[in-house]
């Protein structure tokens, strides 16, 4: 291993900038001539608009103008695109409902964008907003998937009868039937998986900057994915084509997922730069993030596994309602299917699996992707019902586990629900987990807790993700209506540094040192000699951006297969130039070299040739530039055990999280620091889910958690430090044998934490507690069950 | 409008302010200091944290006015002459940042910490940091390196 290469702990090349305040974030960006957008958001969770009155607004001190949805018709400005399609069981299409960037007849949740006031500045934009009078006639609204699936139930959309977008299913229903009639045991399990809400703590902004000399836009936007967006806003909203519009995603902070999707904001911007010739800016505020950012999360589920005699799981049956909020957002139908019922074979043998996911309409912000997207609700419920199946009939967990773990010998595997896992070791992965929590001295643990007059318990999750997301034509099969590959572009210039154009797009994974890695390793250059150029549409040719943990298995790869193919055009070069067979000549650590001999070209000077090309190969073109677009073969699967360990105070139901110990598989490393820092986060927001968030709507349909007032984030005082540790299988189909690490915290963590907790309350007699574990909660789980 | 002249990170600057205008904005906007972010509207994130007289503040909890004559630090002002700060190394070194927004208040936050408390133990360290908002790194890297800043700042 080189000092720069793959596996080396590089700190990060990006650090410089943030750390000395130099980073680049859209809310730093101004344009010159810029005018500031505030947009007028329904307080409303459903309603009616009788009419807008911005007669007042426009009177007020910098205002210069106040567009509504009806100017966006006149303009022939179409709605926000759902990115994927989904079918009913009965092979009907999903119901797919408008999704206009300004709403001018109906809003549907709190937030809703009605109209924005363009101003001289943004205290004046704010100001004037507050004076447009929109006539709301109220209409019944619905506020969860409760009300949603209620028999008299109000419709979001009178096209969606029973406010049902879809019923959708995945398996062989009659097989796992039959699996439940000859089972020994059963164990069954309701739970809520709750709505949770992203919180990059970058707000979101988007500039639109129309330049009328050569009718061509530029919109600056926190986006994960700039080409993504070009393609749905142009091709969808907007009628733009790609050569007159460019989308720029500078520094960005966080995403999470939350910063994936199409956002109406982008299109006004844009749109609205060009009816006032001048540059528009929106920044949200927190608030405005609360109930605008894409929701995460949200299920009610009902679950059984069927198990024989032995333990062995013969069958999986679960039933989801899932929450799609007021309208499909870019990615919101996948997250509760493909995203979710892929994985309910987790890392066990369960030969019959069906799964039924009805998704609502509700009065509420679309939900979609959030770390993790659709895996965490799945671990969740497998992974609950794994525990409780162990506590029902008087196993060990660890052994109930390791007993329907699939084995190393048994892959490829195909599972019942799609999916094909390339390769894994579940018994070693978990091993190394069991080892970093010491395991076998839990027992001592608990009863010296016990002394004290506390409950501890101990919660696994042993589990399997799809990342890498995706061989395309797979995904075409299953409804996504765009392509998942990834371009990587390397240029070598003529003195031999290196310019590496990516479509992947960094908000915190630290790629500019990572990808600089790979060429470093590759080509024996200094990491300081590679730029890696990202989040520019005008710079970089083309790109599906960075989101389920794809952008070293799919954006990683795409860089490789361009390097290859620079070693390969350097290689003929190479051989011209020291009058060698070009099959005589090998490329290692930088040099190429005549096998046998000591002639050797370094490839730096292998460029120069490329660009002065004097005494050059007949029929070859100068220079060495070259892009490759890399379509994963499959997803990728990492996997995981994570051990939580916790002490419960039962007459407060307080709960102290005393070790969180996690081993992942997330394929081979090119940055261990990195990687790390990757598992930290997801952990972090993982028990965040388990203990402390979640979004809260009344019956009326109103945010009641609109703030970090009362929206509760995680905070450094509600963490410990975390143990992390590794058994490592190499992904068997992309050049890197890399699987992804983006998410595996916020997926594998939260069911260990909330078996941690039911374990140490089970002598108690609770059998399941939701999500957040509060220690109201607690404390009401453990009253209810003395009573 | 009012004119508000304060020094920030050494430099006596001046720019106008209407009443209203939060000091965070006044940096950002008027004085052009990017380095100090925005990341809520009710002073929870510290994203905005800097110093002023030496002393940790979030820049949203104060107006411009407020800040007339008033000694500033920025995020931009902890290097000097190319020297980074030993919090801004320890952040490098320790891996205590990701997308990078929260590392401004972070750092400037945890400098006040550190010029309060020279050894802070793991548990002080995140009793302090409880006004500040990190979704990427569930701080331990950031606990670490204010550890290791305090140690190399002396303590």
């Amino acid at each position: 291993m080189s000092e720069t290469g793959i596996g080396a702990a590089l700190l990060r090349k990006e650090d410089r900038r943030f750390i000395t305040g130099k980073g680049k974030y859209v809310d730093d960006i101004n344009r010159p001539g810029q005018a500031y957008a505030y947009i007028v958001r329904s307080p409303e969770a459903h309603a009616s608009i009788g009419g807008i009155d911005a007669s007042e607004a426009l009177e007020a001190p910098g205002v210069i103008a106040v567009l509504t949805g009806a100017d966006m018709a006149e303009d022939g400005v179409g709605g926000l695109p759902a990115g994927w399609g989904i079918l009913f069981q009965d092979g009907s299409p999903m119901i797919e409902p408008p999704h206009p960037p300004l709403v001018a007849d109906r809003v549907r949740h709190v937030g809703d964008q009605v109209a924005v006031v363009i101003a001289e500045t943004k205290a004046q934009a704010k100001a004037a907003a507050a004076l447009v009078d929109v006539d709301y006639q109220p209409l019944p609204a619905i506020a969860g998937l409760t009300q949603a699936s209620a028999d008299s139930a109000a419709l979001v959309w009178d096209e969606a009868p029973g406010n049902i977008c879809y019923d959708w299913g995945l398996g062989d229903e009659a097989a796992t039937n039959a699996a439940f009639e000859g089972a020994a045991h059963v164990v069954t399990l309701d739970l809520v998986n709750n709505r949770l809400i992203p919180n990059a703590i970058e707000p979101r902004a988007a500039i639109g900057d129309y330049d009328a000399t050569d009718d061509s836009y530029t919109l600056y936007t926190t986006t994960q994915n700039p080409h993504v967006i070009r393609l749905l806003m142009g091709a969808f909203v907007l009628g733009l084509p790609e050569h007159k519009l460019r989308v720029v995603a500078p520094d960005v902070g966080g995403g999470f997922g939350s910063k994936i999707f199409h956002y109406a904001e982008e299109a006004i911007m844009t749109w609205a730069s060009k009816r006032l010739q001048r540059p528009v800016k929106w920044t949200a505020e927190r608030s405005e993030s609360f109930m605008s950012d894409a929701h995460g999360r949200d299920h009610i589920t009902h679950a059984e596994l069927a198990l024989d005699a032995d333990g062995k799981f013969v069958g999986l049956r679960v039933n989801t309602a899932a929450n799609l909020g007021a309208y499909i957002s870019t990615f919101g139908a996948a997250v509760p299917t493909y995203l979710y019922a892929t994985l309910f074979s987790g890392c066990y043998t369960t030969p019959a699996i069906f799964v039924n996911v009805k998704a609502y309409f509700t009065n509420t912000v679309p939900v979609d992707a959030y770390r993790g997207a659709g895996r965490p609700e799945a671990a969740f419920v497998v992974e609950r019902l794994v525990h409780k199946a162990a506590v029902q009939l008087g196993m060990d967990q660890v052994e109930l586990r390791r007993k329907n773990f699939i084995q190393p010998d048994q892959f490829p595997y195909q599972t019942p629900v799609a999916l094909e896992y390339d390769v894994g070791d579940y018994d070693g992965t978990l091993d190394v987990a069991l080892e970093l929590a010491d395991y076998d001295g839990f027992g001592t643990r608990r009863e010296e807790a016990a002394a004290r007059g506390k409950l501890r318990g101990i919660g696994l999750s042993t589990f399997v993700e799809a990342c890498g997301i995706a061989p395309s034509a797979v995904a075409g099969a299953l409804g996504a209506r765009a392509g998942l590959f990834e371009v990587g572009h390397v240029r070598v210039h003529p003195t031999g540094s290196i310019t590496v154009f990516t479509g992947s797009h960094s908000h915190g994974q630290g790629h500019e040192t990572t990808f600089a890695q790979l060429v470093s390793d590759r080509f024996g250059v200094p990491p300081d000699q590679v730029e890696v150029v990202h989040g520019d549409t005008a710079q970089v040719a083309f790109g599906m951006g960075t989101y389920g943990s794809r952008s070293l298995a799919v954006g990683g790869s795409a860089i490789h297969m361009a390097m290859e193919k620079i070693i390969e055009k350097g290689t003929k070069i190479a051989a011209h130039l020291m009058e060698a067979a070009v099959e005589d000549v090998v490329f290692d650590k930088g040099n190429f070299t005549v096998a046998g001999t000591d002639k050797s070209k370094a490839l730096g000077e292998v460029a120069f040739a490329a660009y002065v090309p004097h005494n050059y190969p007949e029929d070859l073109e100068p220079g060495l530039d070259e892009t490759a677009f890399y379509d994963p073969k499959n997803f990728t699967f990492p996997a995981g055990a994570h051990i939580v360990e916790v002490e419960i105070d039962p007459d407060t139901g307080v709960i102290e999280l005393c070790g969180v110990s996690c081993a992942d598989d997330v394929g081979r490393i090119i940055n261990p620091m990195i990687v790390e820092g990757q598992m930290h986060g997801g952990l972090a927001q993982g028990i965040g889910q388990a203990l402390l968030e979640s979004c809260v709507y009344d019956d009326s349909g109103q945010l009641i958690t609109g703030s970090y007032m009362n929206y509760t984030m995680p905070r450094a005082a509600d963490l410990p430090f975390f143990k992390t540790g590794h058994h490592i299988t190499d992904c068997t189909h992309n050049p890197l044998g890399v699987k992804g690490v983006g998410e595996v915290g916020s997926i594998g963590v939260p069911p260990a934490v909330i078996n941690a907790i039911v374990d140490a309350l089970s002598a108690a007699g609770v059998e399941h507690i939701d999500m957040p574990a509060t220690p109201e909660r607690v404390w009401s789980a453990l009253q209810d069950a003395k009573a | 409008m009012p004119t508000v002249s304060l020094t920030v990170n050494g430099r006596t600057v001046e720019g106008e302010a209407e009443g209203r205008t939060l000091l965070v904005d006044f940096i950002r906007e008027t004085l052009d200091l990017t380095g100090t972010h925005v990341g809520c509207d009710t002073s929870q994130c510290g994203a905005c944290v800097v110093h002023v007289a030496g002393v940790s503040v979030k820049s949203c909890t104060m107006l411009a006015v407020e800040a007339d004559s008033a000694e500033l630090t920025t995020v931009e002002g902890l290097a000097s002459n190319g020297t980074l700060h030993p919090m801004q190394t320890a952040f490098h070194q320790h891996h205590g940042l990701q997308c990078g927004y929260c590392t401004p208040g972070m750092m400037m936050s945890g400098i006040d910490l550190v010029s309060r408390n020279a050894d802070p133990s793991e548990h002080e360290v995140r009793e302090w940091l409880e006004g500040n908002l990190c979704r990427c790194t569930g701080y331990h890297n950031i606990v670490k390196a204010v550890q290791a800043a305090a140690a190399e700042m002396g303590g």
